[in-house]
């Protein structure tokens, strides 16, 4: 395999893998921006997983190729409905963010697997017949080189997922709504004082991530698995945190990494007909994400600082 | 008369188990099931064979360890949710030492034990270094430890079974595997493992409550700068909780290496008992005593819970689901609190 070759099939391996990613982990970045740690990105990744899929078998015949598309909708919507559990526990209810969240995570997958096996009566749903598809991008996959690398046969859901980045940053950094996000994160005393409403800003936060990462779960189960059962999401739900985190709690810091994610990813994939990657253990390479991670947060790789507020319940008149 | 604040710590749990086994008849209910039949399956599954029992006391001992892992390491103010991959290497080192060597049982089985707290301490000893010198919070540590815990096993298992998907079976001599125990009970799998679960509760209680060391890392626990201050050394006390925390969690695998299973096989996820540990040691306040309760609850629910699909065809996860809602009552305790209080309150009135 040339090195071109190798490059054209690395590069679109790498952005189908991390597509997922970061959808989940911008919503990471919402919700730890408005001072809630999500460790239930997990479980509303499994959510939107389900959703998904299930959307999908069903819907089919009525939507037809518009099916999928739908399912990523709906899924949006039910797991950021799931998500307001943790919004009232750990907001309203002054629960450990981090113990609602391992709650989260259980009651997702037993909810989905609960309801696929009512639903299928086995462990595992069929597989869906209608598939995001792939397209090329007018003129620009022309392009000598980069147009195959990047712009032919490329899933709409990763068009999708870089667009949600850059918005997301815009709204985090560039609107009204942002700079009360970010300050009710940082220091909701402040942002109260300035009549910010801190409940509702963290509210709205943990339903956008809520939201993304349900569409995360759903575009990872509709592209890669095409079916739903026990370790559909097998952590990518932790992976995409660890992506927010190596990020450094910024929408686009974010997306480069969980592209790293993918890449790593991809390259354990296609590691065997890869020269000089073929003779590493592929082990090194799952790995590779969680360890850069660690790495990342012991201050190695440029220190990663989480919002101030973060995880933090915020009662009103305590000093 | 207001209720006191150590009614009210006993309530919460107990309106939380009642709360979330009433949200599991309700979702039952709406499933098109009879959540009373699935509740005597339940019980039956728990209680109904003398070989049931038999299986249910054998599931309590991995999460009475993984209970006291966590708890261990909450008393010192961390959260532990590397239990999972603690367990998952302490899992393999025990089978390993007790597959590789030929000893006399007397040194093999406390070595695969050893072996197996060893392997736990040291998966616990990383976040632990990370969050005392460099202030690296141990959550997020402690779940990356865990994937590289399942990654790296796998890949043992792989290269040291030379490419097979097990290892062998363990030596008789490393088992805790028990004749007596399993004829007592109806040839159930129930081993000796249990009594080294309940002696390291007793290990658990005498640390905490009758050493120095347990003085400190509790103190550490409720206000590191006050400790500081006081002359104790911190980060040493981050460190070894995380340590004793991580060697309980291996203990926690090598029941499944050495009593329940007698090998380890390649793992396509999580046991989930690391997790459910978390609900253990929440559900018992952090105490020993209250993770022997919580241990018990728990291991006896999922267990019980294999059958439900046969007596009363409501799948399994039902009790997971039950189980992840009594951990949100538990973690909402300040509303029930509240509400309690109220209550109190408004009798007091009349």
């Amino acid at each position: 395999m040339s090195f071109l070759d190798l490059l054209y099939f690395i590069v679109p391996a790498t952005i189908a893998y991390a597509a997922p990613l970061i959808l989940t982990a911008i919503g990471g970045v919402f919700s730890e921006r408005s001072g809630v740690v999500n460790i239930g990105l997990e479980g509303l990744m499994v959510m939107g997983a389900f959703i998904g899929i299930l959307f999908t078998l069903l819907f089919s015949d009525v939507f037809g190729g518009w099916t999928p598309w739908l399912a990523l909708i709906v899924a949006m919507i039910v797991s950021g409905i799931f998500s307001i559990l943790h919004a009232v526990a750990s907001i309203t209810f002054r629960a450990n963010q981090v113990v609602s969240g391992v709650a989260i995570n259980m009651l997702g997958i037993a909810i989905a697997l609960f309801s696929v096996k009512i639903i299928f009566g086995k462990g595992q749903t069929d597989l869906i017949q209608k598939k995001i598809p792939r397209m090329d991008i007018p003129f620009l996959s022309d392009i000598p080189i980069i147009g195959p690398m990047f712009f032919k046969s490329v899933y709409g859901t990763s068009i999708l997922a870089i667009s949600v980045a850059i918005i997301a940053w815009f709204v985090i950094f560039k609107t009204p709504f942002g700079l009360r996000l970010r300050s009710v994160g940082e220091h909701p005393m402040a942002a109260d004082t300035m009549g910010i409403n801190v409940t509702r800003m963290r509210y709205v936060a943990v339903i956008i991530s809520g939201g993304l990462a349900g569409i995360g779960g759903a575009v990872y189960a509709i592209t890669t698995t095409n079916d739903f059962g026990h370790a559909t999401i097998n952590g990518q739900g932790f992976m995409a945190l660890a992506a927010m985190i190596f990020g450094k709690w910024h929408p686009i810091g974010a997306m480069g990494a969980a592209l790293f994610f993918g890449f790593a990813q991809a390259l354990a994939i296609g590691a065997p007909k890869i020269p000089y990657i073929q003779d590493v253990p592929s082990v090194y390479l799952y790995i590779l994400p969680y360890v850069l991670t660690i790495l990342a947060l012991a201050g190695f790789i440029g220190r990663a600082n989480a919002p101030k507020a973060n995880g933090e319940p915020y009662i009103k008149g305590e000093r | 008369m207001t209720m006191s604040n150590r009614t009210i710590n006993l309530l919460i749990p107990i309106i939380s188990i009642f709360l979330g086994l009433l949200v599991g008849a309700i979702v039952m209910l709406f499933s098109g099931y009879n959540p009373i039949d699935g509740y005597i399956a339940l019980w039956q599954g728990i209680f109904g064979s003398s070989y049931s029992m038999g299986e249910t006391v054998r599931q309590i001992s991995p999460y009475l360890l993984a209970g006291l892992a966590v708890a261990f390491a909450f008393r010192a103010g961390l959260f532990n949710i590397g239990v999972e991959g603690q367990l998952i290497v302490g899992w393999f080192a025990a089978a390993y030492v007790g597959m590789a060597f030929d000893l006399p049982k007397f040194i093999h089985l406390p070595l695969a034990l050893l072996a197996a707290a060893a392997a736990g301490a040291l998966w616990g000893l990383i976040p632990g270094i990370l969050k005392a010198t460099l202030r690296v919070h141990e959550v997020i540590v402690t779940i990356m430890m865990n994937y590289i815990a399942l990654h790296v096993v796998n890949a043992l298992i792989k290269s040291i079974s030379g490419g097979s998907f097990k290892l062998d079976k363990i030596n008789q001599t490393a088992s805790l595997r028990s004749e007596f125990l399993s004829n007592l009970t109806d040839f159930s799998t129930l081993h000796y493992g249990i009594l080294v679960a309940l002696a390291m509760v007793g290990v658990m209680w005498f640390i905490l409550e009758k050493t120095k060391t347990g003085y400190e890392l509790k103190s550490v626990g409720f206000n590191d700068e006050a400790s500081r201050y006081a002359g104790m050394n911190v980060n040493k006390n981050i460190i070894l909780s995380m340590v004793i925390s991580g060697a309980f969690a291996g203990l926690g695998g090598a029941m499944e290496a050495l009593g329940t299973f007698g090998n380890i096989s390649n793992m396509a996820g999580f046991t989930g008992i690391g997790f459910d540990g978390i609900a253990v040691a929440l559900l018992g306040a952090n105490t020993p005593l209250g993770v022997i309760f919580g241990a018990t609850l728990f291991g006896s629910l999922k267990y019980g819970a294999n059958n439900m699909p046969n007596a009363a065809n409501i799948p399994v996860e039902i009790v997971s689901i039950v189980i992840a809602l009594v951990i949100f009552f538990v973690a909402s305790g300040y509303i029930i609190r509240v509400i309690l209080n109220r209550m109190s309150k408004n009798k007091e009135a009349k």
